[in-house]
């Protein structure tokens, strides 16, 4: 009987955890998925069919990686209650708040581009013309911050979580051989053919893909508009950290399906694998394509809102998705304004889509060692941060990662002005 | 009303600049040569697409 009570209220206080969990988790996951944007599901898809399954442990290095840059930006939401781009401007002064500012609006909106490329061309494969699509984007993106409350915007962008999870089901389908994935995907080596430039060039993209200037503003800033309170940080930490390997399994998960199908074959798109995926299995192609629109409609949500969130906090306007529209005018305004010119790019004929995706590798790299620097230096600023502020171990771990990020990205971004550099 | 329009916004953003005119992270030597490398890699960068942008013309 006494079993039986302590058995009860253990459940009892596991299942109030994970009800706690449920209402205080979001801005990472959300965060964290959204990194697979189409960009991230082209990169990963090239990977497994350049290199079959030879990269998979390569991919779990990334957990770690994603995990530890992003866990900062939990922190020093929750205790300054400040977002990226306002904590860069109280920070280090005006010069580098607007260079951050002013970059991270560039960068976001011809990110932004290419969501709209990716998610026009998934659903060019099942015959939906783009400007439907754009539209169809629009107002769905319309629908989700309509109602002017962030935990409505929150759930919304989980179930477009669940749904990037397509992947999954997609590699079962194309029947891999479990014994090849886990003797060749899970230890640590060098692909046949060794180290190559070639080899350089995947890792430079795939560790290029897991950081994005975006998530590290649009992450903070949820935060602070979640309200999380600095007691909440372990919950964030938690969700982050949740959100690092589902973004990694999806990551898998492709690798799985092109390393299996598509074996050999060169990918420039991941519209292009589902077309060739669909040759040889309709559903695991369809699956592909689906994930696809996903990718990019979360990237799309999570970029829009990441510089509206940042232009708010600066300017002081409301800027909260718990406003409502008339309340927040130019919060919205913003959103509107970068996701609908985004989207129309797409639609003009013979718009240069390569030259603006090539592009984007470029910009970022101007952006990301900065907002990475001024993060490390946040994150050690005693008298803003008190007793959250970096130890020893957490500045080596994540000064570590920010120089390998910073040196990989800037490679990754020259190779793309150079493209000969790795050949 | 675009002359109002622009004329609110100068005034918001000089006053955005008073706001920020003083950074709030102690200007330790560790921090002043992390800005100054910044600086320099991106002062590298912009060399870069500017010599790309001179020799693709």
């Amino acid at each position: 009987m006494i079993n039986f009570s302590n058995l009860y209220y253990e459940f009892r206080r596991i299942w109030k955890a994970i009800r706690l969990f449920f209402i205080l988790s979001g801005p990472g996951i959300v965060v964290m998925v959204a990194d697979n944007d189409a960009g991230g599901i082209t990169t990963y898809a090239a990977t497994g069919a350049r290199y079959g399954y030879h990269l998979i442990w390569f991919l779990l290095i990334l957990i770690p990686v994603a995990y530890y840059v992003q866990e900062m930006t939990v922190r020093l939401g929750a205790v300054t209650k400040r977002g990226h781009g306002e904590a860069i401007f109280a920070g280090f002064g005006a010069f580098w708040g607007w260079f951050s500012l002013i970059d991270l609006l560039f960068v976001n909106w011809l990110t932004l581009v290419t969501e709209f490329i990716g998610m026009t061309s998934a659903l060019r494969i099942f015959g939906v013309p783009p400007w439907l699509t754009t539209i169809g984007v629009y107002f769905l993106m319309g629908i989700m911050v309509v109602k002017g409350r962030y935990w409505t915007w929150e759930k919304i962008a989980l179930l477009f979580c669940a749904i990037n999870l397509i992947y999954i089901p997609g590699a079962f389908l194309v029947h891999p051989s479990v014994h090849d994935i886990i003797h060749t995907g899970f230890t640590p080596h060098l692909p046949p053919g060794g180290f190559t430039n070639e080899l350089f060039f995947y890792i430079m993209a795939n560790i290029g893909t897991t950081i994005a200037p975006w998530m590290l503003f649009f992450q903070q800033s949820a935060v602070v508009d979640k309200g999380t309170k600095e007691k909440e940080i372990p919950w964030g930490k938690v969700d982050t950290f949740l959100g690092s390997i589902m973004t990694v399994v999806v990551a898998i998960f492709i690798v799985v399906v092109t390393g299996t199908i598509l074996s050999g074959v060169n990918i420039d798109d991941a519209a292009q694998a589902s077309l060739q995926l669909m040759k040889t299995n309709k559903y695991a192609g369809t699956f592909m394509a689906i994930g696809l629109f996903d990718a990019g409609f979360l990237g799309a949500v999570c970029i829009s809102l990441a510089s509206s969130w940042a232009f708010g906090e600066v300017f002081g306007w409301a800027h909260s998705l718990n406003n409502k529209i008339r309340e927040a005018p130019w919060f919205y305004a913003s959103y509107f304004v970068s996701l609908i010119t985004a989207g129309l790019v797409v639609l003009i004929p013979n718009a240069p889509l390569v030259l603006i995706t090539l592009f984007v590798q470029v910009v970022a790299v101007t952006l990301l060692p900065a907002a990475l620097v001024f993060l490390i230096l946040l994150l050690n600023n005693k008298k803003t941060m008190g007793e959250y502020t970096n130890s020893l171990w957490q500045n080596i771990i994540s000064t570590t990662i920010v120089i390998v990020i910073i040196i990989l990205s800037t490679l990754y971004g020259i190779s793309t002005l150079f493209p000969n550099m790795f050949k | 009303m675009l002359k109002e329009f622009f004329s609110h916004n100068f005034a918001k953003v000089r006053e955005i600049n008073l706001k920020y005119a003083k950074p709030n992270v102690e200007m330790s030597p560790w921090v002043k040569g992390s800005l100054l490398i910044l600086r320099f890699y991106l002062i590298f960068l912009v060399g870069l697409l500017l010599y790309k942008f001179i020799t693709l013309l």
